[in-house]
């Protein structure tokens, strides 16, 4: 069985049946969910017979000046299948976004480093500080109105 | 009956010669035995992400390669695959080779970076780590004949490698591979059945595998728990699809087998570069694309290889413009150190040393 990449779409659809629809919107290669469905979202897709997302490969946060993506690379080892999740939050000021720490361990640091670098707050997680910067330092650096 | 002691929280780093470079680990200790552990890092931050945002997309190249320092080459081999991805090219076949001969190399060199640190820590004071280094010393000279550089090589592109080997390259890697088994060979005689070793490493700090796979785990210290899983085999890219390997695992996942697995890797990624070597052809090594490279605006790609430490994965955004929009870098070093917490609470402060060792961090990619 060949390693693929399961669809935005195939994804949504899934999603959209099994939960409240949590969908936005997808393209070709990911799904927008809304925001506060993140975690039941995230908890979905580890459990699911037919998905089995176990493993968590990386949370990238990109700065779009009107809205913030923060993107879930998942994979699967034993249905052989990758997928991409993707949560828009709108705004620059105190954003927000359920961790999925409880769900994927592996969220750890990296939800720290979305925190510190982008100023995303992970609500849930346990030790939400910074973690390359320092306890004080003022802004979020890969912001783009950081300079 | 038993003394009371006292808990008593310690910092062994930052500047500790058994971190692996400008690392803290803030451990709070009951007499030798680890009560609490929490990583610091970020002493090396040096903002990696926002430099590529100011960067073309070729000069970046020169940025990954200060990553993981002492495995340049296949940081580029991330960076390049991702950028190829955005671009939708392909290296010309004499180039794909190429980079997977270099990176190969640059995997055994890790490795033996690896495995050498791992046993220093374990307290064998320098004869085995000069073993690596001897083995390592004449990689890099391969290097310098590539392109000049021994550690920040910087010798891949987007569309395949910026040079050909010069033609006294390929009779010196043929020796290299021909002195490479008794080489590593005496180091294995030396310690794969020391006792010493064995009664240190087995059975410590156990990483087992739902562990691993719920904390994103990856490379050697996720394979050493008992999951054969290789990106290089899974999503082949640049000549893994051409060539025959195997992917060592192990069972228990303990230092021992951490220690292990890397070992049987380094003659994998012989057999991987003896087979390219037999395979390559005559032809152009890097595809002719313009000098200053413009994704289509809106585009996304995660490029990802099995590196030395893990899966290693650049995800870049384009706007359009002459630099990446975005320049996100999962990397393994520092995603691997999710697991420091289960490893080393119970275990006592000889312990630490070792497993640390055992996971093989490198601070260049854990702070970027």
């Amino acid at each position: 069985m060949a390693f693929q990449a399961i669809t935005g779409q195939a994804l949504a659809e899934r999603l959209n049946e099994a939960l409240d629809s949590p969908v936005d919107r997808w393209d070709g290669d990911a799904v927008w969910v809304q925001p506060s469905s993140v975690e039941q979202v995230a908890r979905f897709l580890k459990d699911d017979e037919g998905l089995d997302f176990q493993y968590l490969n990386a949370i990238s946060a990109v700065d779009f000046i009107d809205c913030f993506d923060v993107i879930y690379h998942l994979t699967s080892f034993r249905r052989q299948h990758k997928a991409v999740v993707k949560a828009r939050l709108y705004g620059r000021e105190s954003l927000a976004l359920p961790s999925v720490y409880s769900v994927w361990r592996g969220a750890d640091l990296q939800e720290r480093e979305v925190w510190d670098l982008m100023g995303i707050h992970f609500q849930g997680h346990p030790n939400m500080k910074r973690i390359m910067l320092w306890e004080g330092f003022d802004g979020h650096p890969l912001r783009k109105d950081y300079l | 009956m038993p003394i009371r002691t006292e808990p008593m929280t310690v910092n062994v780093g930052p500047q500790h010669p058994s971190t692996h470079g400008v690392f803290r680990l803030r451990v709070t200790f009951d007499g030798e035995e680890i009560l609490e552990v929490e990583p610091v890092f970020g002493y090396l931050h040096r903002g990696t992400e926002k430099l590529a945002e100011e960067r073309s997309y070729v000069q970046i190249v020169t940025l990954t390669d200060r990553l993981d320092y002492v495995s340049s080459m296949i940081n580029n081999q991330a960076y390049c695959l991702a950028v190829e991805k955005l671009l939708e090219v392909e290296p010309p076949d004499r180039g794909k080779y190429l980079r997977t001969i270099a990176a190969e190399l640059q995997r055994i060199a890790s490795h033996l970076m690896g495995v050498g640190f791992f046993l220093q820590d374990l307290g064998t004071l320098g004869t085995p780590l000069m073993y690596c280094f001897r083995t390592r010393e004449k990689i890099l000279d391969l290097f310098e004949m590539l392109c000049g550089a021994r550690i920040t090589v910087s010798y891949l592109r987007p569309g395949g490698v910026f040079a050909d080997a010069p033609e006294d390259f390929w009779p010196a890697l043929d020796q290299f591979l021909k002195d490479l088994p008794s080489e590593i060979g005496e180091l294995e005689q030396l310690i794969l059945e020391n006792e010493i070793v064995m009664v240190r490493t087995r059975g410590v700090s156990p990483l087992p595998l739902d562990v691993a796979i719920n904390s994103s785990v990856s490379g050697p210290v996720l394979r050493a728990s008992g999951l054969q899983w290789d990106w290089r085999k899974v999503e082949p890219y640049d000549a893994y699809d051409r060539v025959e390997f195997d992917v060592p695992v192990a069972q228990n996942g303990d230092n021992y087998d951490r220690f292990r697995v890397r070992m049987q890797e380094i003659h994998q990624s012989a057999r991987i570069v003896e087979q390219c070597v037999r395979q390559i052809e005559p032809g152009p090594v890097r595809l002719e694309l313009p000098l200053v490279l413009r994704p289509q605006p809106g585009k996304e790609a995660y490029g990802r290889v099995e590196a030395s430490k893990g899966e290693l994965a650049f995800y870049l955004f384009s706007d359009g413009g002459i630099s990446p929009y975005r320049c996100k870098i999962r990397s393994p070093s520092l995603i691997n150190l999710t697991v420091t917490e289960h490893l080393l609470v119970g275990w006592k402060l000889a312990d630490m040393i070792v497993t640390l060792g055992s996971i093989d961090i490198n601070m260049g990619e854990v702070d970027r």
